[in-house]
């Protein structure tokens, strides 16, 4: 049986703050051992994204990506994510959208709800640790995670 | 090597930059430099990467190389983890695996090279070669292949996911994995988890060897663009197997020259450094490797699907071997350094990979048997493997206390570096000189980088990193026009 909630994150753990993503796995399969054991969530995790994650969301209630970004405002943004086809898909490495689009395009069906968690990074250096502020930041996304999922935080923050 | 590595006098010409190069791993910059009446005088490709990878690995235990390697690239992970592993193999003692160890990683390997091609080809590669380097971006992407022929983009996908599959029940998990292992493997393959994946190989084989008539269809339905576009001579390097097969996990260094004259055979890969040197310029962060004999003017070489190709004697595959036979009658039997025929080469290669996978599926040695071998401890080790780009080399030195203390990485693209540079060379002096630079002709610049498939940089990819930008710039440095992809 597929469980119904997945968090799919991705990050490269040897590249500073680049391991948000992976720690953030590592923090739920730390807090929801009981809940995973049980089928309720799955958590993957990934270097990046491609097309054949696409197929990691059949049968899914919901969808989690968890990534690292430059981009969002600190410390965390949380927000839906809807298919499209941007730059990403001629890279090796696919948006959350991008996913999703390759998803709709691959099963022609309605996609699950998807959401982005995107934790904002500074360094992202080979062999660097995560920053003291990336540290921080994981452990305000693991709080809000930990209240949305047990239905206790608005299902979005942008 | 042609005259438009350096300008004669770069001041007062236009500056082109392509920033970074789309649809390619990693962080790639062509600088063009046009004058006044748009002639080229100048034309790199400058790569980020790899920068402090040795540092990286210098210190560490040995044991934990073949895992920490994986974080160098996110593309190609296993290729670095097998690399390291067959480097460590010697340190060991290991010179001969268990035949366990060495069908599990064979697998292992023939996954990643199934998976990899099936992504570059499906697709990064098919939207140009299907609707043309010229036709609109925001037909020319993957989407654009989905809604014109969206049974291929599936298989695309499908097969991609095979391959993924093939890696995690040999590395034990889907990334990070740990299934190879200085002296061995750490697991065996179960014969549910074989029966799992023999039960898709019909569709992949039928998929793959429809890939390569696809592909081939195209080549000979279009032949003066296929053969010509940004085509430079060559030397050619890989790993053989014996009697000349073409061999991707384990064998002896060939190289040949650009008319197909064997040059050097049978090299043991441990004398590596007897054959290869690296030249380094100011302009690129990546070396420049060369055939040492030659020179670095006239030994620079090609690697991964072209190269391996035809470098060998025979494809030990019947189906692979047939399409190899078909690819050599089509260039009547001539080496061929057009870098369009790299997709041709590299979809061969595919088939050959799916065949393989078939046949190891069927060898118990995969579930049962030893896991590791051992032997009289060694100082140094040297791991050659043709990954999906082309050859991979490894070599550690390891101190007595178990620690790294000299990591050498010559990695695919590389090899590669030179050529792309003349091809994109030609490109621009055929496609560019005299004409106002367009997005569709720049796509032809980034056209001929990725028919190599080139994997350019790491794993680091936070969102929002991949746009690409050209910026035109006038003799005086101000901003004439810019172009910019993103959304189509």
């Amino acid at each position: 049986m597929t469980p119904p909630d997945l968090v799919l994150a991705v990050g490269n753990p040897s590249r500073g703050d680049d391991a948000l993503g992976p720690a953030f796995a590592q923090h739920l399969e730390a807090s929801f051992g009981p809940e995973i054991a049980a089928g309720q969530l799955e958590v993957l995790t990934d270097f990046q994204l491609n097309v054949e994650h696409s197929l990691d969301l059949l049968g899914r209630h919901r969808v989690v990506f968890v990534d690292a970004t430059l981009e969002s405002a600190a410390p965390f943004t949380f927000s839906p994510v809807t298919p499209r086809a941007d730059h990403t898909f001629t890279s090796h490495a696919l948006s959350p959208s991008a996913v999703l689009e390759a998803w709709h395009r691959v099963e022609r069906g309605p996609p699950p709800s998807c959401f982005q968690l995107a934790l904002r990074g500074t360094r992202f250096e080979l062999g660097e640790p995560l920053t003291p502020q990336a540290r921080d930041t994981l452990q305000q996304a693991a709080r809000f995670f930990d209240a949305w999922w047990s239905g206790r935080a608005a299902p979005q923050i942008a | 090597m042609t005259t438009l590595e350096t300008a004669a006098k770069p001041e007062g010409l236009r500056r082109i930059a392509i920033d970074p190069v789309s649809r390619v791993e990693g962080h790639g910059k062509v600088t063009i430099l046009l004058d006044d009446q748009r002639k080229v005088h100048q034309v790199r490709l400058h790569i980020v990467e790899f920068r402090g990878f040795e540092r990286f690995i210098q210190g560490r235990p040995y044991w934990e190389v073949p895992v920490m390697v994986q974080r160098l690239c996110g593309i190609c992970p296993v290729s670095h983890h097998l690399a390291a592993a067959k480097a460590l193999d010697l340190v060991v003692g290991a010179k001969t695996l268990t035949p366990t160890a060495d069908r599990v990683r064979r697998l292992m390997h023939y996954g990643q090279i199934l998976q990899s091609h099936a992504l570059h080809f499906f697709h990064l590669a098919s939207p140009d070669l299907l609707f043309g380097f010229g036709s609109a971006p925001a037909k020319r992407n993957v989407v654009g292949v989905a809604a014109a022929q969206p049974e291929l983009a599936r298989q695309g996908v499908l097969l991609r996911k095979f391959g993924q599959e093939v890696i995690r029940v040999t590395a034990g998990k889907r990334v990070h994995g740990t299934g190879a292992v200085p002296g061995g493997v750490n697991k065996h393959v179960t014969r549910a988890e074989r029966d799992e994946l023999k039960a898709a190989l019909s569709q992949v084989l039928e998929w793959a060897r429809a890939g390569v008539q696809l592909i081939s269809r195209l080549h000979l339905a279009n032949r003066h663009l296929y053969d010509t576009f940004g085509t430079a001579k060559s030397n050619l390097l890989s790993l053989v197997g014996a009697r000349g097969a073409l061999e991707l996990y384990d064998g002896t260094l060939r190289a040949r020259d650009p008319d197909g004259k064997i040059l050097f055979d049978g090299l043991d890969c441990q004398q590596y450094r007897s054959r290869i040197a690296e030249e380094v310029k100011s302009w690129s962060y990546m070396k420049f490797p060369y055939l040492s004999a030659l020179g670095p003017e006239a030994g620079w070489y090609k690697v991964g699907p072209l190269a391996r190709v035809q470098n060998c004697d025979v494809i030990t595959t019947p189906l692979a071997e047939a399409e190899r036979a078909a690819f050599r009658d089509a260039f009547d039997g001539a080496i061929t350094h057009a870098p369009l025929a790299y997709h041709w080469a590299r979809l061969i290669e595919l088939l050959h990979a799916a065949e393989l996978i078939a046949r190891l599926l069927d060898d118990d040695a995969l579930s049962e048997g030893p896991l590791t071998a051992t032997g009289p401890r060694r100082a140094e080790g040297v791991g050659v493997i043709e990954a999906p780009r082309g050859t991979l080399i490894h070599h550690y030195k390891v101190a007595p206390d178990d620690l790294v203390t000299m990591c050498n990485l010559i990695v695919s693209t590389t090899h590669n570096n030179t050529a792309m540079n003349e091809v994109i060379r030609e490109v621009a002096r055929a496609e560019l000189d005299g004409r106002e630079p367009t997005e569709a002709l720049l796509n032809h610049v980034e056209v001929a980088i990725r028919a190599f498939d080139p994997c350019l940089s790491c794993a680091t990819h936070a969102l929002g990193q991949m746009p690409l930008l050209v910026d035109l710039v006038d003799a005086q440095g101000l901003l004439v026009k810019q172009l910019r992809r993103d959304s189509p």
